[in-house]
C-alpha cells in the first residue's frame, strides 16, 4: 500500500507554538514528563538561595532520621542523612549542581561529537581519518583515568568536571553521526541538493543534520542518566564535587555506607536520578514524533480525538 | 462445487488504521483451476497482492482482518483452517516467488543447501534431496549447475536468482503458484526469459499459476485469464484478448490506452549548434569499464532517450554529465564549456542550466520540507533568481504548471501518491529555469496510467519552453512516444544511435532488434508476432 493521500483542503495551520502545545497535551506522559522537568529546572534556580542553609546544618540528635515522620516539618519527611541533615532540602540544593555538570557535559559533549561527526562523514578521507583516529584514542583509554589525570592537573571545579565528563563521551556522539552521514549522505535528496548546486554546509545543516538529530537527542538523554553516575564516581574517587558541595551522585555514594540500615540516604537522591532520566527519556520520545512530519499525525490525531 | 483448484468468494479484507477502517479489498472472488494462469492486473495500492497474503495466510492480523468471505482449495476453506493445518499447504500445495529474489534467498547459505532444506524439511532423504536439487536446478537453466549449487546468492544476476526462486518453489511440486510481480525487477530480455520458464514448467506439471502484475504486456505474454482491479474492488474479467479487444470498465479502457507506444512518433528536424555535445566519456570502477568512450550531440530543445539494461552504463552517464562522479577522460562541451574541467565556482553557476529528475521521488525529496520548502530551496542556493518576495507566487505558479495545486505547498512529500511526487520532483528542477534535464528512469517507479500523464508533461514542458531532455530507461517502448533520438547501450558502449525512427523501424543492430522482441506489447496479436520473434532469436 502507497502512503494515503488526504485531498480534502488543509485548513488554517494554527501557530507554532500551540501546535507544538497540542501535541504535548496529546501525549499524556510527554506532558508529566515536561512538567517534571520544568519544576527541576525551577528547583535547580532557586533551591540553593532558599534552602542553603538548613541543608548543611548538622543536628547529631537527627541522625539517619526514617522518612515519613509526619510530626517533624515537611523538609523531614524524607528523612535525614548521617550528619542529621534533611534529606529533601539537600536534593533540592544538589540539583543545581547536578543538572549543571549533567547537561553541561552532556551538551558539550553531543554539539562537539555532532560537528566532528559530520566533518568526518562529509570531508576528505584525510580528515575523517584524523577525526576517528582521535576518537579511538579517547576511546581506549579508560574514561575514569583520563577524568583523574585532567582533574588532577587542573584542579576540581564544576567546570572543569564538565569538560572532562564531555570529552570522554565524545566518541559516542562522533561514531553516531558519523555512520549515519555515510549512509544518508548517498541518499537521492542529497544527490538532488547536490545537482541543484548546494554548498557542502547547507546540505550537512539542512538535508543531514535534522535525519540523524532524533538519534541524537536519544542518545543524549540516555546519557545524561550515564554523566550523572560518572559524576559521583568521580566524587568517590575525591576528585570530583567534594562535600560541603554536594549532588545527587555525591549523596548516592556518601549514603553507600548505611546502605543496611538507613536505605533512604541513597534511595532518595537514586529516585531523583530515576525521574529526572525517565522524564528525559519520555520527552525525546515525544520529540521524535512530534518533528517527524511523517509520524506527527498520530500525536494530532489522539489530540483531536481527546479533544 | 470442487471443481475449480482454488476458488476465492466475495473475500474482504480490512485494515484498521489510525485514519480509520480501510478496505484493502472488497468483497472480490475469482477462480483459477489447474493448467491455467490468471493474472490479477492493477495499479499500486489497488490491493492486487492482499487477496494472495490471505490465500498464503501472510496477513498481519491485526491489524488485517479478513471481514467475509471464504478461500476454497479443492473445496475446503483455507480461512478456517487451524495454523498447523495451512503451513502444511503452504509450499507443498501452494508456492510462491516474489518480486526480489535477493531479499527473499538467505544470503549466508549455499543456493543448493536452500533447496536441499525446502526437500528435508518435508521428509526427503539427503541424498534424494540432492539429486533432486540438481535436477531442479538444471530444469530452471542455470548454467554449470553442479558447480552452482555450491555458490552463494550474491553470485548469481537477477534473473538466476529468479530462476532459483522458481526452483525452490517447485521443488515439492505444488498445485498452483503464485507469483508476485516476479518479473519486476528484471531487465526486458531476462523478463521475457523467465516468463518463457514459467510457461514451460507449467506445461509440463499441470499446476495453475497466479501472475500478479501491474504490466499489461506480462498479462498478454503468459496470462490465459485476466482479472483487473481498481481500488480493492475487482472491476472486469475474462480471457485476455476479451479484456484487450473489447474491455468493459472505463478503468480497463484507460489502462490499456496508457500502454506506451502508440503514438505517433517524433521528427526530429533542427539543425544548427549542438547544446551539448559529449565525446568520448570514459569511467571504471577499478577494473570495471563502466563506460567505454560515449559520444554524442544533443540539439536544444530535443529529447536524446538513452536505453540500456542494468549494467549498461546508462545511469553513470547521468551522474557524470551532472559531475555527481568524475569521470576518467572525455569531454562534455555545453555551450562550448567543457563540463569536465569547470571549478567549482563555475560549476555553481552551471548548475542553473542542467538538473537532474531521479528515478524514486520517494527518495529525492527530503521527508521533513515541506513542497514550499523544496521548491524554494532552489533560489535560496541561487539567490539572484528571484527576489524572496515572489516566492510564494512562483511556487505556486509551479504548482500549477506540472498539474498541482498551489494550496499543496505546505503539504510533507509522504501526504502525495507516487506520481504527485514525481510532479513535485519536476517542478523542483524547474524553478532553476534549466535548459537541460536528465530524466533517470524518472517514470519506472510509477503506475503505467501515471507514466503516460508524467511522459506527457514532460514532453508539454519540452514544447512550451525550449527544455532539452536527456532521458534514461531501461525500456523501449517508454521512449517511443517521447524520443527525438534514441541511443542505446551495452556493457558501457553505445550499440545504436539514430532517430526514434531509425531505431524503432529499422534497427540495424543485433542488440537493440533483441531489446525491440523482448519488450511485451499488451496486444495480444503484436505479442503473438513478437514471441514468434523472440523464438526465431533463440534459435
Amino acid at each position: 500500500m502507497t502512503a494515503h493521500t488526504t485531498e480534502s483542503p488543509i485548513a488554517e495551520e494554527p501557530g507554532v507554538i500551540r501546535r507544538f502545545g497540542r501535541m504535548l497535551l496529546a501525549d499524556k506522559f510527554a506532558f508529566c514528563a515536561a512538567i517534571f522537568l520544568i519544576v527541576m529546572i525551577l528547583l535547580a534556580i532557586v533551591g540553593p538561595s532558599w534552602f542553603g542553609d538548613i541543608a548543611i546544618k548538622q543536628n547529631l540528635r537527627g541522625r539517619n532520621l526514617p522518612p515519613f515522620d509526619w510530626e517533624r516539618g515537611w523538609i523531614w519527611w524524607m528523612g535525614a542523612d548521617a550528619l542529621g541533615r534533611p534529606l529533601l532540602a539537600r536534593i533540592i540544593v544538589a540539583t543545581q549542581n547536578t543538572l549543571m555538570v549533567a547537561a553541561g557535559a552532556v551538551v558539550i559533549s553531543a554539539v562537539v561529537g555532532t560537528v566532528l561527526g559530520l566533518i568526518a562523514g562529509f570531508s576528505s578521507p584525510r580528515v575523517n581519518q584524523v577525526i576517528m583516529r582521535l576518537a579511538d584514542v579517547i576511546m581506549s583509554f579508560p574514561s575514569l583515568l583520563i577524568a583523574v589525570i585532567v582533574l588532577y592537573l587542573l584542579g576540581s571545579s564544576i567546570l572543569n568536571l564538565m569538560l572532562v565528563l564531555a570529552i570522554t563521551r565524545i566518541p559516542v556522539y562522533l561514531r553516531t553521526t558519523r555512520a549515519e552521514v555515510l549512509e544518508i549522505r548517498e541518499r537521492m535528496f542529497v544527490q538532488a541538493a547536490r545537482v541543484m548546486g548546494a554548498s557542502s554546509k547547507r546540505i550537512l545543516f539542512r538535508h543531514i543534520l535534522p535525519v540523524v538529530f532524533p538519534t541524537l537527542t536519544t542518545l543524549a538523554t540516555l546519557d545524561f542518566a550515564y554523566v550523572m553516575l560518572a559524576e559521583s564516581a568521580l566524587s568517590f574517587l575525591g576528585i570530583g564535587i567534594q562535600p560541603p558541595e554536594i549532588t545527587w551522585g555525591l549523596m548516592i555514594s556518601q549514603g553507600r555506607q548505611y546502605l543496611t540500615n538507613a536505605w533512604w540516604l541513597s534511595f532518595w537522591p537514586g529516585l531523583a536520578i530515576i525521574l529526572t532520566t525517565m522524564s528525559l527519556n519520555l520527552l525525546s520520545n515525544w520529540m521524535r514524533i512530534a518533528f517527524d512530519p511523517v509520524q506527527r499525525w498520530r500525536l494530532e490525531m489522539r489530540g483531536s480525538t481527546n479533544g | 462445487m470442487a471443481d475449480h483448484l482454488l476458488e476465492v468468494r466475495n473475500l474482504s479484507v480490512e485494515f484498521h488504521t489510525a485514519m480509520g477502517t480501510v478496505k484493502a479489498v472488497d468483497s472480490i472472488s475469482y477462480h483459477v483451476d489447474r493448467g491455467e494462469t490468471l493474472a490479477i492486473l492493477g495499479e499500486s495500492g489497488s490491493g492486487k497482492s492482499v487477496s494472495s497474503s490471505a490465500i498464503m495466510n501472510l496477513i498481519d492480523m491485526p491489524p488485517g482482518r479478513i471481514s467475509s468471505g471464504e478461500i476454497l482449495l479443492d473445496g475446503a476453506d483455507l480461512l478456517r483452517m487451524s495454523a498447523e493445518q495451512r503451513r502444511q499447504i503452504n509450499g507443498k500445495r501452494i508456492a510462491m516467488i516474489f518480486q526480489d529474489p535477493l531479499s527473499h534467498l538467505n544470503p549466508v547459505y549455499t543456493v543448493g543447501w536452500q533447496i536441499r532444506e525446502t526437500l528435508t524439511a518435508h521428509g526427503k532423504s539427503s541424498a534424494e534431496a540432492q539429486t533432486e536439487a540438481l535436477r531442479l536446478v538444471t530444469r530452471v537453466g542455470i548454467p554449470d549447475p553442479e558447480h552452482a549449487l555450491k555458490k552463494y546468492p550474491h553470485q548469481f544476476s537477477g534473473g538466476q536468482r529468479q530462476r532459483i526462486m522458481i526452483a525452490m518453489a517447485l521443488a515439492l511440486r505444488p498445485d498452483l503458484l503464485i507469483a508476485d510481480e516476479p518479473t519486476t525487477a528484471l531487465d526486458v530480455t531476462v523478463q521475457a526469459e523467465v516468463l518463457a520458464l514459467l510457461k514451460e514448467l507449467q506445461r509440463e506439471t499441470g499446476m495453475a499459476v497466479i501472475i500478479i502484475t501491474h504490466d499489461l504486456g506480462v498479462v498478454t505474454e503468459i496470462a490465459d485469464r485476466v482479472v483487473v482491479m481498481e481500488k480493492g474492488a475487482l472491476v472486469e474479467s475474462g480471457t485476455v484478448r476479451e479484456v484487450y479487444k473489447s474491455p468493459q470498465h472505463p478503468y480497463t479502457r484507460k489502462l490499456i490506452a496508457a500502454a506506451p507506444g502508440k503514438g505517433e512518433m517524433h521528427e526530429p528536424h533542427s539543425k544548427g549548434e549542438p547544446a551539448l555535445s559529449v565525446r568520448d566519456v570514459r569511467k571504471a570502477y577499478g577494473g570495471f569499464q563502466a563506460l567505454k568512450g560515449i559520444s554524442f550531440d544533443l540539439m536544444p530543445g530535443e529529447t536524446l532517450a538513452v536505453v540500456g539494461e542494468s549494467g549498461s552504463g546508462k545511469s553513470t552517464l547521468a551522474r557524470i554529465l551532472l559531475r555527481l562522479d568524475e569521470p576518467d577522460g572525455g569531454s562534455a562541451l555545453w555551450k562550448g564549456r567543457d563540463l569536465f574541467t569547470l571549478a567549482p565556482a563555475e560549476l555553481y553557476k552551471l548548475r542553473r542550466d542542467l538538473q537532474m529528475v531521479f528515478q524514486d521521488p520517494t527518495q529525492s525529496l527530503n521527508p521533513r520540507m515541506t513542497v514550499y520548502q523544496l521548491i524554494s530551496e532552489a533560489w535560496v542556493i541561487h539567490p539572484d533568481i528571484l527576489p524572496r518576495p515572489k516566492w510564494r507566487e512562483k511556487v505556486a505558479e509551479l504548482l500549477v504548471q506540472v498539474g498541482l495545486s498551489p494550496d499543496h505547498m505546505k503539504r510533507y512529500p509522504h501526504q502525495f501518491s507516487g506520481g504527485q511526487r514525481q510532479r513535485i520532483a519536476i517542478a523542483r528542477a524547474l524553478a532553476l529555469e534549466p535548459q537541460l534535464i536528465v530524466c533517470d528512469e524518472a517514470v519506472s517507479a510509477l503506475d503505467v496510467s501515471i507514466q503516460a500523464q508524467v511522459i506527457a508533461l514532460l514532453d508539454r514542458l519540452r514544447k512550451e519552453m525550449g527544455i532539452a531532455f536527456i532521458f534514461i530507461a531501461h525500456d523501449l517502448p517508454v521512449v517511443r512516444d517521447f524520443a527525438d533520438h534514441v541511443m542505446v547501450m551495452q556493457k558501457g558502449e553505445v550499440v545504436e544511435l539514430g532517430t526514434v525512427r531509425e531505431v524503432f523501424e529499422a534497427p540495424q543492430q543485433e542488440y537493440t532488434r533483441a531489446l525491440l522482441a523482448a519488450s511485451l506489447d499488451p496486444d495480444p496479436d503484436v505479442q503473438a508476432a513478437l514471441r514468434a520473434a523472440r523464438m526465431e532469436h533463440a534459435s
